[in-house]
């Protein structure tokens, strides 16, 4: 049995950052994921921390509430945010009225925009088609979704919340129209897990319906609007660089850490569990990648993968629900709409404005409680992001310089030694090699982990005392789940890699009957 | 869809950053990298290539000094089943690193050679001295990096310019140009001689062009631009020459590998000079091949009955024309040619001079001079010329360019 004040379903950036909003006003709080943190839409994003440039044109209040909460999100975690900035540029197949538009529109949102001259762009951006005619900078930058997300969690901790990760919500309890708590199933032990909590936020993005559902409040209609993304091997640039046209698919790079991501489309999923790649979108994203920087095509893809975003249709809502909401995001008062107490549904919006959903949604959790307090989480840094200083991509590189001769390297693409390896493996704690990777960005390179991850589970299985049939199936499982963003991009530079892993793994390790 | 009608190509030297998309981490490179082998301080031509490259941001700071320590021999690219531009890369990386930190003095006297060899020449004798004296040997480590023990050349006391100038070229209707390089110049007049001899004696007209330094030292001690500007210079001494047709010939196979490929490929010069000049650039041995393949080389070769050990320059390697020099000896009468299956001498250049490399350097050339000391041969032989002066040093035996067994076989 879990007390709390607070019941947060849902551990992506939203749910992560009610749950610390929430502990940081004193409220007990309890975090739950059926999966681990940042496993749903949030870890599949684009890794684009929004100037607002993106929305300038179409939705300028929406643009000026991402240059808000991005001015608030450097302030408090920089340690997760790499400062690229940001440019829009005009290739031959872009509107040329369209620049015009976008420039008074981001000066009408208060986002800084600074005019570049085509020389000036290639200078910064030497590989960008040579073919295109002028452009703007603007703050954009890249935010590592795994960083941010636990860097809210442990935040919330030290506040004193509970982190239930691994834990699926099965029911909502209600007693008279009142919420209560919530019933959770271990997914490691298939143990339940009774909570009590006096208020139960509903983060769980485009599951969110399902969740409503379980409380009794039916028809929140969550449509999961699909995009995929390619990673490529290396930054083709060094800054997030948008097309600078009415926004579309396949229309922005970004430059995260050590790869650069081409992105996104726009179909709606077969449900919110629906990740599956479409051939043709993958064809697309190339063009348009080809479109901005020439021999596109022939770069080496790594992986590609699929995220939903949370899109509300609701019949129910009208004009006077959304009073305090922008349009860009959906926090549903289930007391309005369902005679429901103490139960709040949070989800839409962007990643980038994350803090800011929460903390409305705070401040309307403090309203039906009859209690002000105020929100503090734009003003405090996350744990590591202490010393404000943004991620620098050489950082590995520099860290590793330090210990070249006294630490053994295990991950060589991404650089991440022994003693980083163990320590991350004794924190997490888990069985799960996938954990592991979201924390250390593990096996993320150029080999998908066809050198590291026999090294990590040697080390997995000396650190967790696992027994060898335990390692052997946390190895299999790995690979497997890898190999599901690999295949649908098997070509060129790719499939080479892929045979020599599969030689490693199949030829010399017969992994998948090892028992 | 439109676009693909015209496809841009991609930027030349992104050829080169673009080529770690290649690299399926077999670590073969590393396994055949000297100096990997040879020192912890390096972490291996994968790691500081593909690998790093990928944490690099163009911005300017790199923080991984530890890449000073690849020599830039180049047997990296070289053996990359995946066609991986190692060596480049990584050249480029260390270029970086030196122009955010600065050259230091050591390296930019290392990297002149023509200056140090215009001031030297006319005093060769009290400086060849204090080159070969200890203290002064032991003050110049401490002031200027450079090992008290390091195979540094001694100074001819004359040029071979000026040799050439009053050396008149018998007039045929084949004509050679001779690149010779900073060292022959310098140091080694004796082996531009030869060369010219060899060429002569084949029914040549050899035009020695005045020349300075091809930029190669700078290169590889990180002045880029200082670099382009020697390159190019000597491109527009040479191509006149090359524009008439006449091949230009060199004696120094890192020399004019900077003519043929490194230019372009490293410090990005595309200047059309450079290109005909490096077309119509060749190894002398590689030149003397093709004509014996065309049957218009003499044969006309005395017995010379020695064995002679031979080191192949790992640089060479870069030229893609194989080991021309085995062939041409094949052509001597009695002559053994002991091949030493050794891929690099350790001395990469100006590399095992400096004080904290110098170390790393003979370790690498250990077995190299082991092998020779053993066969006691009169001279042991070698294309390049800091290669035959690093073997002098590590194993004692003197040793030569090919073009002087040829020229010793021809009775000239
Ligand atoms: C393709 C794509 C690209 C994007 N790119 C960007 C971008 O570049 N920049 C940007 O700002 N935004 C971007 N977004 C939007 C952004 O990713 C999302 O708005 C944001 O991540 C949503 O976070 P969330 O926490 O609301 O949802 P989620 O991250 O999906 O979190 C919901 C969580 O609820 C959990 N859950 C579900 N059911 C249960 C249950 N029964 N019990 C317990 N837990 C449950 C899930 O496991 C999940 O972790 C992008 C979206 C997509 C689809």
């Amino acid at each position: 049995m879990v007390e709390a004040e607070v019941l947060v379903i849902g551990g992506g950036a939203t749910g992560a950052g009610v749950a610390r909003d929430a502990a940081m006003r004193g409220f007990s709080t309890v975090l739950v994921d059926r999966d681990d943190l940042a496993m749903g839409t949030t870890g599949r994003f684009h890794g684009l921390l929004h100037s607002g440039g993106r929305y300038a044109v179409k939705d300028p209040p929406s643009a000026a509430e991402c240059m808000e909460e991005n001015r608030a999100l450097r302030r408090i975690a920089a340690d997760a945010i790499e400062d690229t900035g940001g440019l829009f540029v005009s290739t031959p197949w872009d509107d040329p009225a369209y620049p015009d538009l976008f420039h008074s529109g981001c000066i009408e949102a208060g986002i800084p925009v600074e005019i570049l001259s085509t020389a000036e762009i290639l200078r910064r951006e030497p590989r960008l088609n040579p073919r295109i005619s002028g452009g703007f900078a603007v703050p954009d930058g890249a935010i590592d979704a795994w960083k941010t997300v636990w860097g809210c969690a442990l935040s919330a901790k030290e506040y004193g919340a509970t982190i239930l990760n691994y834990h699926r919500i099965t029911a909502v309890h209600r007693s008279d129209g009142v919420v209560t708590g919530a019933t959770a199933v271990n997914a490691i032990s298939g143990e339940e897990v009774a909570i009590s909590a006096g208020f139960v936020v509903n983060a769980s993005g485009v599951w969110a319906g399902d969740v409503a559902n379980l409380a009794g409040c039916e028809g929140v209609t969550v449509l999961p609007g699909k995009g995929i993304m390619i990673a490529m091997s290396h930054r083709l640039v060094h800054t997030v660089v948008n097309r600078c046209k009415k926004p579309a698919d396949g229309d922005i790079l970004v430059p995260i850490r050590t790869v650069s991501v081409i992105g996104t489309t726009d179909t709606e999923a077969d449900g919110p569990d629906d990740v599956a790649i479409p051939q043709d979108e993958i064809q697309l994203l190339l063009e348009e990648g080809e479109k901005l920087v020439p021999g596109f095509r022939r770069a080496r893809a790594l992986r590609v993968w699929a995220g939903s975003r949370p899109l509300v249709k609701d019949d129910k809502a009208d004009d006077a629900d959304t009073r305090e909401m922008s349009r860009a995001f959906a926090l549903i008062d289930h007391k309005e709409r369902d005679g429901v107490e103490h139960f709040l549904t949070i989800t839409g919006g962007k990643f980038t404005t994350f803090r800011k959903m929460a903390e409305v949604t705070v401040d309307r959790m403090c309203e039906h409680l009859g209690t002000a307090r105020s929100c503090t989480t734009a003003e405090e840094a996350l744990p590591d992001s202490g010393h404000h200083r943004f991620y620098w991509l050489g950082a590995r590189l520099a860290r590793r310089e330090e210990t070249l001769n006294d630490d053994q390297l295990i991950c060589e693409c991404e650089l991440i030694s022994r003693r980083r390896l163990e320590s991350a493996m004794e924190q997490r704690h888990t069985q799960n090699l996938d954990d592991i990777r979201r924390t250390l960005r593990l096996a993320m390179g150029p080999c998908q982990g066809g050198f590291c991850i026999y090294r990590a589970t040697g080390i997995l299985h000396s650190v967790e005392r696992l027994d060898y049939s335990a390692a052997n199936s946390a190895l299999l499982r790995f690979l497997q789940e890898r190999w599901k963003g690999v295949r649908p991009i098997l070509y060129g530079d790719q499939l080479r890699q892929a045979r020599l892993d599969d030689w490693i793994f199949q030829g010399l390790l017969d992994v998948e009957h090892l028992t | 869809m439109s676009m693909i009608d015209d496809l841009i190509e991609p930027l030349e030297e992104d050829t080169i950053r673009g080529s770690l998309d290649h690299c399926i981490k077999c670590t073969i490179c590393e396994t055949y990298c000297p100096f990997a082998n040879a020192t912890p301080l390096f972490p291996g031509p994968k790691y500081v290539g593909p690998q790093a490259e990928r944490f690099r941001d163009g911005g300017d700071h790199s923080p991984d000094m530890s890449l000073d320590y690849c020599s830039g021999c180049g047997i990296c690219t070289q053996v990359c089943p995946q066609g991986v531009k190692i060596a480049e890369i990584n050249s480029k990386a260390r270029a970086k690193l030196w122009d955010e930190r600065g050259i230091p003095l050591r390296n930019k006297i290392l990297a002149r050679p023509t200056l140090g060899g215009r001031l030297a020449t006319p005093f060769a004798g009290p400086v060849n001295w204090a080159l070969g004296n200890r203290l002064v040997r032991g003050l110049i480590e401490r002031v200027a990096g450079v090992h008290r023990k390091a195979p540094l050349p001694r100074f001819a006391g004359r040029t071979f310019q000026s040799w050439a100038r009053h050396h008149p070229s018998p007039l045929t209707d084949k004509t050679v140009v001779y690149f010779h390089g900073c060292s022959t110049n310098y140091f080694e007049p004796r082996l531009g001689e030869m060369a010219v001899a060899v060429l002569e004696h084949n029914g040549f007209r050899v035009i020695v062009p005045r020349q300075d330094c091809c930029g190669l030292p700078l290169q590889s001690n990180g002045s880029f631009d200082a670099a382009r500007k020697y390159v190019r210079r000597l491109a527009g001494a040479l191509a006149p020459y090359a524009r008439r047709g006449h091949p230009i010939v060199a004696t120094s196979t890192s020399c004019s590998l900077m003519l043929k490929r490194e230019a372009r490929e490293i410090l990005d010069v595309t200047d059309p000079e450079v290109e005909e000049v490096g077309r119509q650039t060749y190894d002398i041995c590689e030149f003397l091949l093709d004509l014996h393949d065309r049957g218009e080389l003499e044969v006309d070769f005395d017995p010379l009955p020695m064995a002679v050990p031979y080191h192949a320059p790992c640089q060479q390697r870069g030229h893609g024309m194989g080991k021309p020099a085995l062939d041409l000896f094949g052509l001597i009468p009695e002559l053994r040619i002991e091949e030493i299956d050794v891929d690099c001498c350790g001395i990469a250049g100006t590399y095992g001079l400096k004080k904290e490399k110098y170390d790393i350097s003979m370790s690498v050339g250990d077995r190299l001079f082991k092998t020779i000391e053993k066969l006691e041969p009169e001279v042991a032989a070698c294309d390049s010329e800091t290669c035959r002066w690093q073997i002098t040093h590590g194993s004692g035996v003197v040793s030569v360019h090919p073009i002087e067994l040829l020229y010793r076989s021809y009775g000239l």
